[in-house]
């Protein structure tokens, strides 16, 4: 009897050891991201100015600012959005209503799969083969719009297909039954309540597009850029001027690493004020992503 | 009228019917963009070096005088730093995983998930710059003699990247292992800890296994905390307390100078991105093998 209760005591021991062992790995998961954060804002947040983001980069650190960066990203982030949304949400459909199951629909689903483990400058060598010099569209904000575009096809597709899989078959019977036609059914039942989904599943897309380096080195994007492209709006006809596509441009990465691959630590400073712009861009989508979850998850009730 | 309409209908859907395939197959136009790509580029460098040189030479120094082609270095680079990364990610992220299954009450799971999920969520750049200037001066203090540039901090901070991705996945997989299975062990007397290494790990052990493939292939295809920490210096070897390229890392470095097209350092980086993508692809293939043949059925 003695020998079991010692049996049970240390077999408790090792239990309640592992309970602290998980509690600590867990801590020292959310303390990293704590230190990187202080780390970052504490380097960072005195550089940050009104003049920081209207200044363009120098060769004076204390001179130097973002402004043709975050000019670049919101750029290149508007093509990519304009691309992958009719293309990733196209595709998804396809594949959730459409798609009999063949030989055909499963290589697209296999081959989805594997486009999501493709490391991102993989996707960055193709473009510069593919987009730069086979198609001739320069190393432009064009190219770079349609290069993260591509990598995050896969994250839209599979948010759209979830989004409209969580949809009940009664909507679906319901509109059939009405005479609706299978477009008719998607366009004014699926889409509309799907939207909730598929709109963050493409924020959250977003959000790791904007962070993107690698793929946008590769293709040439340069790393000290001191003007702005032409306006895509001006007072004279045409009004609208698509030149700004084929501009070229630097992104908020970019600078960063630019600024970081400097060997002074005033540039290092800047890099961090950087960065923090770019968490911050990162974290309020991914917040308003999970917002927008949480709402439309309590909103609908099928 | 309603013929009419009726014929416009079915067009109409035909049509809708076509551009939504169209859509669905460009995925398979990517891939076949990218292999085409990879393969074309690089068949123009393998007729200028030999594969024996390129498998075998000990040197990477395409951009030399007396130029060498031996991509080892590289690979070395790479699997050096991902093998550190995997060295703290797959423990840590291992017992997350069974802690926030198998201990953690219902909310501290929901609040600390989607936290540790940040994790991965965080661009590589800012990993980067954690590595160089917070990560390597703090394990100077440790190890005085470690040069600025190493593949150590980078391995570490790539560790740190991956851990959502080891402990989520591993932690669904954990999560969908039927509650009877533990019933089962409780009533045998079995402890927590007994529970979740006798009976939850065994059965989620295929969803974990392709979890930690998952992860291995992100460190294997990362790019900006090698190209920023680790140096860019290819170096044959495995101590990673030293300076060395990656496989990503060069094509970086080279993607910054300005090649120009056709020569053979431009033809370099696509042989590097296609023994890359030959890598992860491989990676990725084992890891989906491994999620259909030891799932369990339940």
């Amino acid at each position: 009897m003695a020998e079991i209760k010692k049996l049970i005591r240390r077999q408790k021991r090792w239990d309640l050891l592992f309970g602290l062992l998980g509690i600590l790995a867990t801590f020292s998961g959310l303390l990293t991201l704590l230190a990187l954060l202080i780390d970052l804002a504490s380097d960072g947040l005195p550089q940050l100015s009104w003049k920081f983001f209207i200044s363009f980069p120098s060769r004076f650190s204390d001179q130097a600012g973002i402004l043709s960066a975050w000019v670049g990203t919101t750029l290149v982030m508007l093509v990519t959005a304009c691309s992958v949304v009719p293309l990733g949400v196209a595709a998804g459909i396809y594949l959730e209503e459409y798609a009999k199951k063949n030989w055909l629909s499963t290589l697209i689903e296999i081959n989805i799969a594997n486009l999501a483990g493709v490391p991102s400058i993989v996707y960055g060598l193709m473009a510069l083969g593919l987009f730069v010099y086979r198609l001739r569209l320069g190393q432009s904000i064009l190219t770079a719009g349609l290069t993260l575009a591509l990598l995050i096809l896969p994250i839209v597709i599979v948010a759209t297909r979830e989004a409209i899989r969580a949809i009940p078959c009664g909507i679906r019977e319901a509109a059939q039954a009405l005479g609706a036609t299978k477009w008719q059914m998607i366009k004014d039942h699926l889409i509309p309540y799907g939207s909730g989904g598929i709109l963050t599943g493409i924020i959250i897309a977003l959000s790791r597009a904007i962070g993107e380096t690698a793929p946008l080195l590769t293709i040439g994007a340069l790393t000290f850029i001191a003007f702005l492209p032409e306006a895509p709006i001006s007072g004279e006809f045409p009004f609208v001027s698509l030149t700004w596509l084929r501009s070229p441009f630097t992104v908020l990465p970019i600078q960063m690493f630019n600024w970081l691959s400097r060997p002074q630590a005033d540039f290092h400073r800047n890099a961090a004020a950087a960065g923090l712009v770019l968490i911050f861009m990162t974290l309020a989508m991914n917040g308003l992503a999970i917002f927008l979850r949480y709402r439309f998850r309590r909103r609908i009730r099928w | 009228m309603v013929n009419r309409n009726f014929t416009f209908r079915l067009w109409r859907e035909k049509a809708v019917r076509v551009s939504l395939f169209l859509a669905a197959f460009s995925s398979i136009a990517i891939t076949a963009g990218i292999i085409g790509i990879l393969l074309y580029e690089s068949s123009i460098f393998f007729k200028a070096v030999p594969l024996v040189d390129f498998l075998t030479d000990t040197e990477w120094t395409p951009l030399f005088e007396s130029a060498h082609f031996g991509i080892m270095p590289l690979v070395t680079g790479t699997l050096v730093t991902s093998i550190v990364a995997l060295l703290l990610a797959l423990p840590v992220g291992t017992v997350i995983a069974i802690y926030l299954s198998e201990y953690a009450p219902y909310r501290v799971r929901e609040i600390v998930k989607p936290i540790l999920e940040l994790l991965g969520a965080i661009p590589t750049i800012i990993y980067g710059y954690f590595a160089l200037l917070f990560v390597t001066p703090l394990l100077q203090r440790l190890m005085p003699e470690l040069p600025g540039f190493n593949m150590l901090s980078a391995g570490l901070v790539i560790g740190v990247m991956v851990i959502p991705y080891v402990s989520s996945l591993s932690e669904d997989a954990m999560r969908a292992v039927p509650h009877a299975i533990r019933e089962a062990s409780y009533a045998m007397g079995a402890t927590r800890l007994q529970t979740a290494l006798g009976a939850v790990v065994p059965s989620a052990f295929s969803g974990m296994t392709s979890a930690y493939i998952l992860a291995f292939s992100r460190a294997v295809g990362e790019t900006m905390v090698v190209a920023v920490a680790a140096g860019m210096q290819p170096n044959l070897t495995l101590d990673p307390r030293q300076p060395a390229a990656t496989l990503t890392a060069y094509i970086v470095q080279v993607s910054l100078g300005d090649l120009p097209h056709g020569s053979i350092g431009y033809q370099t980086i696509f042989a590097a991105g296609l023994v890359l993508f030959l890598m992860t692809l491989g990676f990725n293939i084992a890891g989906s093998i491994l999620r259909k043949r030891f799932r369990e059925v339940y």
